[in-house]
């Protein structure tokens, strides 16, 4: 093994292959990282970036004793992400079961469920708020359906239900391709001879399917859980975090601290927050969900 | 046996059936909002759910003056573009490096862009702000793609680290006994090898490059002459008055590039997305 570097040319060739990627890595993604460390304890506000003095824990004492916005935040996110996981991830499975049978318009139907997919949060969003508001209404007066006739994004608990049908319609079918891909590799003599000896399609899916498929499952489930966690674009474009501060995530709320209210320094304390909670709650899905992987 | 076969293949319709109703109720939105696009404002206001009487093509007409459409669409192209090229090159040489000389230092990199992946952005964004300012990228096309290109380069070193790992060191070594230096072996025998891979980091790059908001915002958001798509988009999205006949034309004509990217390169971008997501 070459574990030094050992002439002028091996230099020359680590700093023209390794530099660009380095450098930019370094600007921009570790050193504001890093500066998070510092400028989470100073009074740093966005009217003028250049002055930062060091407070302490002047933020973490607000953040603690004098913020409940950014506990209901907190506690919002968890709600939305528990649920919209659980949903987003029983319909990718059921489409990819459906969409591996021989249907005539599998190929076509996998288009139509992706294509939510490639717009992004934003458009989404501004896309949902036209339907919820505008759409939902006349489909309510045309077919009397009380569903239809709610206030959507108008009251906390229909913003909260708006974000979640969005971000299902969104994220179903990226994970479904995922799933796709897994069940196509199942052994099919092994699902044929459960079938001959009787297996009923639920014991199927529950005892050779899914223990089969486990490592598609763990990776859906960490896309899913550090997406819905993350959950911004469609907070700002679907609800604007409203009504009133009731739908706003975790995200949105640091946004909304540093960039409306210009706390650029408190902002930055949150968002450390908001790190420490999106690696635990990602690091102990996925160290749960790999555990099941080798007991299957 | 006959009966059997018949009972399946009913089942068979039945879901087939079932799954097209779901595809219908799926695209529902997007039929709404371009049958709506060519709408009267008060048209749309009485009736959102019927089929236009006569088709208003004005309100493209008045989008496309209001955003400065071809300058928006241009913007994006280029920011996208530049971005996605750079961070092919430079990501693939990076991970190259890091497969083939696995030095103590190299290994740390790659654990570092590694851990990276879990940040999120809240937590790099204000700094972010700062130290662009400080370094003159702020409002710059190339301040924009180099953010791109210090975000890009974890998933992508990933990705293509984990297929270099997979390409026999033996064709690299006939290449140096000619007389080839590591850069002519490099791009004449290596990179042509690693298209597969390359296509999927093109694909997952230019779909989040293309539709990311939050990141122009803050980079370009002074430069008027730097607006994307989905920034120009926004203007119509104003809290209180809402001009729904010009925003669903504007969002229609947002929306298309991408559609048309997607429908396009369909089987590669289904492709691209799994073997981008099977990671350890």
């Amino acid at each position: 093994m070459n574990r030094v570097l050992r002439s002028k040319k091996d230099w020359a060739q680590q700093i023209i292959f390794l530099g660009p990627c380095l450098l930019f890595f370094v600007i921009i993604v570790l050193v504001p990282f890093a500066l998070g460390f510092y400028y989470a304890f100073t009074d740093w506000n966005g009217l003028d970036l250049d002055k930062a003095v060091w407070t302490g824990a002047d933020n973490w004492r607000k953040i603690f004793m004098n913020d409940d916005k950014f506990w209901e935040s907190l506690i919002f996110t968890l709600k939305f992400t528990v649920i919209s996981v659980i949903f987003s991830n029983i319909l990718a499975l059921s489409l990819a079961l459906i969409l591996t049978r021989s249907l005539k318009t599998r190929k076509i139907l996998r288009t139509v469920f992706f294509m939510p997919n490639v717009i992004g949060g934003i458009l989404l969003g501004y896309i949902w708020q036209f339907i919820f508001t505008k759409g939902f209404s006349t489909i309510g007066e045309l077919t009397g359906l009380s569903f239809f006739q709610l206030p959507w994004l108008g009251t906390p608990s229909t913003g909260f239900w708006g974000l979640i049908i969005v971000f299902i319609w969104q994220t179903a079918g990226y994970m479904m391709v995922i799933y796709i891909a897994a069940l196509a590799g199942t052994p099919k003599d092994l699902i044929e001879a459960a079938q001959i000896d009787g297996a009923r399609p639920h014991q199927l899916l529950r005892k050779i399917y899914i223990p089969l498929i486990m490592p598609a499952i763990t990776i859906c489930l960490f896309l899913t859980t550090s997406n819905a966690f993350k959950m911004f674009d469609l907070n700002l474009s679907l609800t604007k975090g409203g009504p009133g501060t009731s739908t706003q995530s975790l995200a949105y709320n640091i946004y909304a601290e540093a960039l409306i209210n210009n706390r650029y320094g408190l902002g930055t304390a949150k968002a450390l927050l908001f790190f420490l909670a999106v690696s635990a709650i990602t690091i102990a899905q996925v160290w749960v969900t790999k555990r099941k992987e080798v007991s299957a | 046996m006959f009966s059997q076969n018949q009972k399946y293949r009913t089942t068979l319709l039945i879901v087939e059936v079932a799954a097209i109703l779901l595809g219908i109720l799926f695209l529902a939105p997007f039929y709404l909002v371009l049958t709506n696009s060519v709408k009267t404002l008060k048209e749309i206001l009485i009736d959102a759910a019927s089929f236009p009487q006569i088709f208003h093509w004005d309100n493209y007409r008045n989008v496309w003056s209001a955003i400065d459409f071809p300058q928006a669409l241009w913007n994006s192209f280029q920011i996208t573009g530049l971005s996605v090229v750079l961070i092919v090159l430079f990501s693939s040489m990076a991970a190259y490096q890091i497969v083939r000389k696995p030095t103590r230092f190299n290994m740390l990199v790659f654990l570092l862009l590694i851990s990276a992946m879990i940040i999120p952005f809240q937590s790099i964004m204000l700094q972010l702000v700062r130290v662009t300012s400080l370094l003159e990228l702020r409002g710059e096309l190339y301040g924009i793609v180099a953010c791109y290109l210090g975000f890009g380069m974890p998933l992508s070193v990933f990705l293509f680290h984990g297929f270099i790992k997979t390409v026999p060191v033996e064709l690299e070594e006939a290449a140096k006994v000619d007389g080839s230096n590591p850069f002519g072996v490099y791009f004449r025998i290596v990179f042509p090898l690693l298209m597969p891979i390359a296509i999927t980091v093109v694909i997952l790059n230019t779909l989040w490059i293309w539709n990311d908001y939050l990141l122009p915002v803050l980079v370009i958001g002074g430069n008027k002459d730097l607006t994307t798509l989905p920034l120009a988009v926004t203007k119509f999205f104003g809290q209180y008055t809402k001009k729904w006949d010009l925003a669903l034309a504007g969002l229609v004509m947002a929306t298309t590039p991408i559609i048309i990217f997607f429908l396009s390169l369909q089987k590669y971008i289904l492709e691209g997305v799994t073997a981008g997501s099977v990671k350890g």
